[in-house]
């Protein structure tokens, strides 16, 4: 095993349940011996076909020519189960999500087609020619913008985290839904947004003072809007035009959406077409009837904007197993709508004790940051949490403190600490601990 | 073009103020008209309501036939959420939030009927239907009765009992 190879003093414990020093992910014999032993260790992988002699000195590729270029790259096609997960009314197709597989991926960035959806009735067919984004309303001089003109203006780019205000909702749930861990948290992902920041335009368009909010619309069946404070608008806000370095995705607002950096995903408006500068919200469907939190007291939180502090192991996690005791690296993403993560805290005890996890650079303000832990199961049951700590200093609550404060009637907003279940035949579930 | 004129234009190019000093201004004025017919925005007011209107008796034959469907017959649920129900408290776990129950403003029930539904064919009623329409649900919900005519002027009268159910988090 992993540990026979190194020092005693990096498999010390730092908590109960088996979890290491963090010094054990530095080590470099050790980080080799994991990856090796760890990445066949779950169940149910792809199995990657090879020659039939994994030790062949002469295996086919090194004495066939390869395959040709191709004008745009896909995943292998031994990758090709990797895929988002789609959930959506029978009658309506284009009613529904499709959630990020947050348990086969690596590193922040997620890749643009596996970038979650929540669409209210499908993706609609624009001509980027004929699309115009109107700012009117209290505006000296209502104006039109082209995507010929916005890609004139100076850009910014934002690595950024974008959470449906709807993510992780089975959490409300009386009984623990049992999913992969991209099925139940993965209304969540993370890109390069890149785009024309919003103040630009509004000055040039010369806002009233008079002017607190913006309907903003977009340019989907339905017409989709809702109202976004102004100073928000200005502060940090982008008409995103790129993500990951190419042109949006048709399902992610192409040709523009609007980007706001750390709050709910219902603002970022896709296929933006119309701002609308008011002095009072619009109080539309969907920041009244929907995207409001019923309370136990029979009142709604409105307005919920800033996404809180929140974290998830995405391995080990549910419906995966573990196939033998031993090294693992408990792995897992973080990330606040307030700003940087600051820490990251893991249990393997339910909680009893805890240690910090290792957050690997770059960790940027409403951005995902990945956090790594090492762990030696003894093969005895375990249950692993992960607790998130931002830089203002909000702690990521455990879910009987978030259910005890808001009932589970809210549906939005559940940001929970999340519990895995390790049984002793190494199979992994979703409890409530 | 002289030495001179070229160090000039590259000194207006490269200044890091250009964009202060001299704004792109790509963005083209809009006539009146245009922003009219582009703005639907409907507020609790009344300020975006169009002209028209119709009352529940005329909107029970435009549900039927457009709507129940998916909400069901008299809005109580089908493969889509009910609209219709007011008899369990918001404060008992199984509630429901329904237009009568818990939408603070009727206008909202105006604008959303008249922008995105029905599902298959948003945006396809008249303004006097999407009126009706709201009418009917609010009559099944108790709110209006059924001969009261919706309209620009009557709609953001309509009192909605659930009106002050909302606490503002993040925005004034």
């Amino acid at each position: 095993m992993a540990g026979s190879r190194d020092s005693d003093d990096v498999l010390q414990p730092a908590a109960g349940g088996g979890l290491l020093h963090r010094r054990a992910l530095l080590s470099q014999g050790l980080i080799l011996a994991t990856a090796t032993a760890a990445a066949p260790a779950f169940a149910g992988e792809p199995a990657v076909s090879q020659s039939a002699d994994p030790l062949d000195p002469h295996p086919a590729s090194l004495t066939t020519p390869g395959a040709p270029f191709s004008p745009y790259g896909q995943p292998s096609q031994h990758e090709r189960r990797i895929m988002r997960a789609v959930g959506s009314n029978a009658d309506v197709p284009g009613n529904g999500v499709s959630w990020t597989p947050l348990e086969a991926l690596e590193g922040i960035i997620t890749p643009s087609g596996l970038h979650f959806e929540r669409h209210h009735n499908g993706v609609p067919a624009i001509d980027p020619r004929q699309h115009r984004l109107m700012i009117h309303g209290l505006v000296r001089q209502p104006l039109t913008f082209s995507l010929e003109a916005l890609q004139r203006y100076p850009m910014q780019s934002r690595l950024l985290f974008l959470e449906c205000g709807g993510n992780s909702n089975a959490g409300w749930h009386a009984e623990p839904i049992q999913r992969p861990v991209g099925s139940f948290h993965g209304l969540v992902s993370c890109s390069e947004w890149s785009g024309v920041p919003l103040a630009m335009l509004l000055d040039e368009a010369g806002v009233d003072p008079q002017a607190q909010w913006a309907v903003v619309e977009g340019a989907d069946a339905g017409a989709l809007n809702v109202s976004v404070p102004l100073a928000k608008l200005r502060e940090d806000c982008l008409v995103a035009l790129y993500q990951n370095g190419e042109r949006l995705r048709p399902e992610q607002g192409y040709p523009m959406r609007l980007i706001v950096p750390g709050w709910e995903g219902i603002l970022n408006v896709k296929w933006l077409r119309r701002l609308h500068l008011t002095a009072e919200p619009a109080m539309s469907r969907d920041e009244t009837a929907k995207y409001t939190e019923l309370q136990p007291d029979g009142t709604a939180r409105q307005f919920t904007y800033v996404m809180e502090a929140k974290s998830v192991i995405t391995s080990p996690s549910a419906m995966q197993r573990l196939k033998d005791k031993g090294f693992y690296e408990i792995k897992g993403l973080a990330w606040s709508g307030r700003g940087r993560v600051a820490r990251v805290e893991v249990s393997a005890d339910g909680g009893k004790s805890w240690t910090d996890a290792q957050l690997q650079d770059p960790v940027l303000p409403r951005c995902f940051t990945r956090f790594r832990a090492a762990w030696n199961w003894s093969g005895e049951p375990a249950i692993l949490k992960s607790r998130a700590t931002d830089e203002t200093g909000y702690v990521q609550p455990e879910r009987e403190t978030l259910v005890a404060e808001r009932g589970r009637r809210g549906y939005f907003h559940y940001n929970a600490i999340v519990a895995w279940a390790v049984a002793d035949d190494g199979t992994v579930s979703h409890v409530y601990a | 073009m002289s030495m001179r004129r070229l160090v000039l234009a590259l000194a207006v190019v490269l200044a890091p103020s250009a964009y202060a000093a001299d704004p792109l201004r790509l963005g083209k004025p809009v006539p009146a008209d245009v922003v009219a017919a582009w703005d639907t925005t409907v507020f609790p007011d009344g300020r975006g309501l169009p002209q028209g209107g119709g009352t529940a008796e005329q909107g029970r034959a435009i549900y039927d036939a457009k709507c129940s469907n998916c909400h069901g017959p008299e809005g109580r649920g089908e493969t889509a959420e009910e609209l219709v129900g007011r008899e369990i408290p918001l404060t008992d776990p199984d509630t429901a939030q329904t237009i009568g129950s818990f939408w603070p403003y009727a206008t909202t029930l105006f604008d959303y009927t008249r922008r995105a539904m029905p599902m298959d064919k948003p945006g396809s009623l008249s303004v006097d239907e999407a009126y009706a329409v709201a009418a009917y649900l609010l009559q099944l919900n108790g709110v209006v009765a059924p001969g009261d005519v919706m309209n620009a002027q009557s709609l953001p009268k309509v009192q909605m009992p659930n009106r002050d159910g909302f606490k503002r988090i993040d925005a004034k």
